[in-house]
């Protein structure tokens, strides 16, 4: 048994040992959860895919004389104009109809890029912000705060989608070609955050992260946060669980871990990259971050036909390149990067060896017993 | 089969409806990838020529008795590297498996040879990274 304090003075010292969480799956295969447990201080998990529930906060500055901005544009895409007078969230998905190639997503890689990005305001006038217009350029360097807020990420498990129409369809897990000739999966597997911790027990509010190239905190459970959905002998869920809500510096960034991106017929989105480490606490825990591709199961789900389940796979067989449903072999590949949750990983682990990164205990720990609600249609 | 053409027209084309006959009289399925026709000009036009082949030599015969000089054209397909993250969203969508992504590095493999050049890579990379360019052979 290791405490969090523990563990920092052994960052601290430069004595931590580090681990990815690809490096303890593999040395699991010879060591047991307790040998582990004596050995490794932290495990690295990572992803990198599109988040679509993602978006930043900024405060442009007053100008004078002061306007109380209520209808923002962004680079021509409106963004909300309902937080007092120069303060905004442009959510990753924001764009204008006409144009749906180019969203929010996309202001904030030109934000991180350090591009000037194109201001135009309106306000109806009041005695205290006289003001009913202003165009005008700002950049992250002008603005006051920008951070990014990203409501739900780093799903935990998601779903395999594959389509058994005759139409090809085009949706958030790419380009799904008809009658099931692929299968498309964007969680990291034994790499992705939340597989390694499945009950968050060490993921709570507070948790220290990697996020997009710097520093950055859970800051609450991600929405539609679900910690009753059935798991697999292995404790994992076997299909999209539980969430995450991020926050951090978008002045402090790389557009390496930050990219806007548009999906054909479907629109924008933002590829967040996420690390998070993981202290090995005891051997139970230990039990959990030795997990291994084949022993985490996901739902694979027909986006042709109303979301029907078409049975479940697990990472190892998705990762081969084909898997079988109802006796067809379907070709698969993923839509996140692997290559970049691991470049992330190794970061996060080099942080943390050189007594850069210390590890959070949580402030509070994520809901128990939660589900979710659909939306009912009441009259009105 | 289906045949990539490169159809170059003369300044003085006939007034005949060409691809009208083409499609009408020879009986081609004609899908049009690029045009650049102006009047009093020469123009060009590229298109992929869908028949049996018996069809499309009779289709090609009957252009270049109008004037229009008919070439192949072989299409290439590039990607910006430098800007790629690896996603995978390319592979998904490329079942002539040129694209392919894959254990152990899991970095963004082409082969060109098995490029069948269908295009579903340009809309499905979430970045836009791919192009197509066409050359005459």
């Amino acid at each position: 048994m290791k405490s969090y304090a523990e563990i920092n003075d052994k960052i601290k010292s430069g004595k931590a040992v580090v681990l990815t969480a690809e490096e303890v799956s593999a040395l699991a295969k010879e060591l047991s959860p307790g040998e582990i447990a004596e050995k490794v201080d932290v495990v690295t998990t990572a992803t990198f895919g599109a988040m679509c529930s993602s978006g930043a906060f900024l405060n442009f500055g007053h100008a004078t004389p002061p306007i109380r901005m209520e209808r923002i544009e962004l680079n021509g895409v409106r963004v909300c104009g309902g937080l007092a007078a120069v303060d905004t969230y442009v959510g990753a998905t924001d764009c204008n109809p006409e144009s749906p190639a180019y969203g929010g997503a996309h202001i904030i890689e030109e934000l991180v890029a350090g591009k000037e990005i194109t201001l135009e305001a309106w306000g109806k006038g009041t005695d205290c912000y006289p003001r009913k217009h202003i165009k005008t350029r700002v950049s992250v360097e002008s603005l006051n705060e920008a951070y990014l807020y990203n409501p739900r990420n780093a799903y935990q498990n998601y779903n395999v989608a594959t389509n058994s129409t005759d139409q090809i369809k085009y949706t958030y897990m790419g380009t799904l070609l008809p009658k099931m000739r692929n299968a498309a999966y964007s969680t990291a597997g034994e790499l992705s955050p939340l597989i390694n911790d499945p009950e968050c027990r060490t993921i709570g509010l507070g948790t220290r992260i990697f996020l997009c190239g710097t520093e950055g905190f859970v800051a609450w459970n991600g929405t539609q946060f679900h910690s009753t959905k059935p798991t697999n002998a292995h404790g994992i869920p076997t299909s999209n669980a539980r969430t995450i809500a991020v926050i951090g510096d978008l002045k402090r960034m790389s557009t390496d871990f930050l990219r806007g991106v548009y999906y054909e017929k479907y629109g924008t989105s933002l590829f967040v990259g996420i690390g998070i480490p993981i202290p090995v606490l005891d051997e139970e825990m230990a039990r959990r971050l030795s997990i291994r591709n084949e022993q985490i199961d996901t739902t694979i789900i027909d986006y042709g036909d109303g979301n029907k389940v078409l049975g479940t796979t697990n990472y190892a067989a998705l990762q081969s390149g084909e898997i079988v449903i109802n006796g067809q072999r379907v070709r698969t590949a993923p839509v996140a990067s692997l290559a970049k949750a691991r470049e992330i990983a190794a970061i996060l682990k080099s942080w943390i060896e050189k007594g850069d990164f210390l590890l959070t205990e949580p402030v509070r720990p994520m809901p128990t017993g939660t589900s979710l609600k659909g939306l009912k249609e009441k009259e009105c | 089969m289906i045949k990539k053409l490169v159809l170059s027209f003369p300044v003085d084309t006939t007034d005949r409806p060409l691809i009208y006959d083409l499609i009408r009289v020879h009986d081609v399925s004609i899908n049009i990838l690029k045009a650049e026709i102006q009047p009093g000009k020469t123009g060009s036009l590229l298109a992929e020529f869908e028949a049996d082949e018996a069809k499309i030599e009779e289709a090609i015969a009957y252009l270049n008795d109008n004037g229009v000089m008919v070439n192949p054209v072989s299409s290439k397909v590039s990607y910006d590297k430098n800007r790629c993250i690896n996603c995978g969203n390319c592979v998904s969508a490329c079942f002539s498996r040129a694209l392919t992504i894959a254990a152990p590095d899991w970095i963004l493999n082409f082969d060109t040879e098995r490029c069948i050049a269908c295009k579903l890579c340009l809309k499905a990379c979430p970045l836009k990274l791919f192009k197509i360019e066409f050359a005459e052979i």
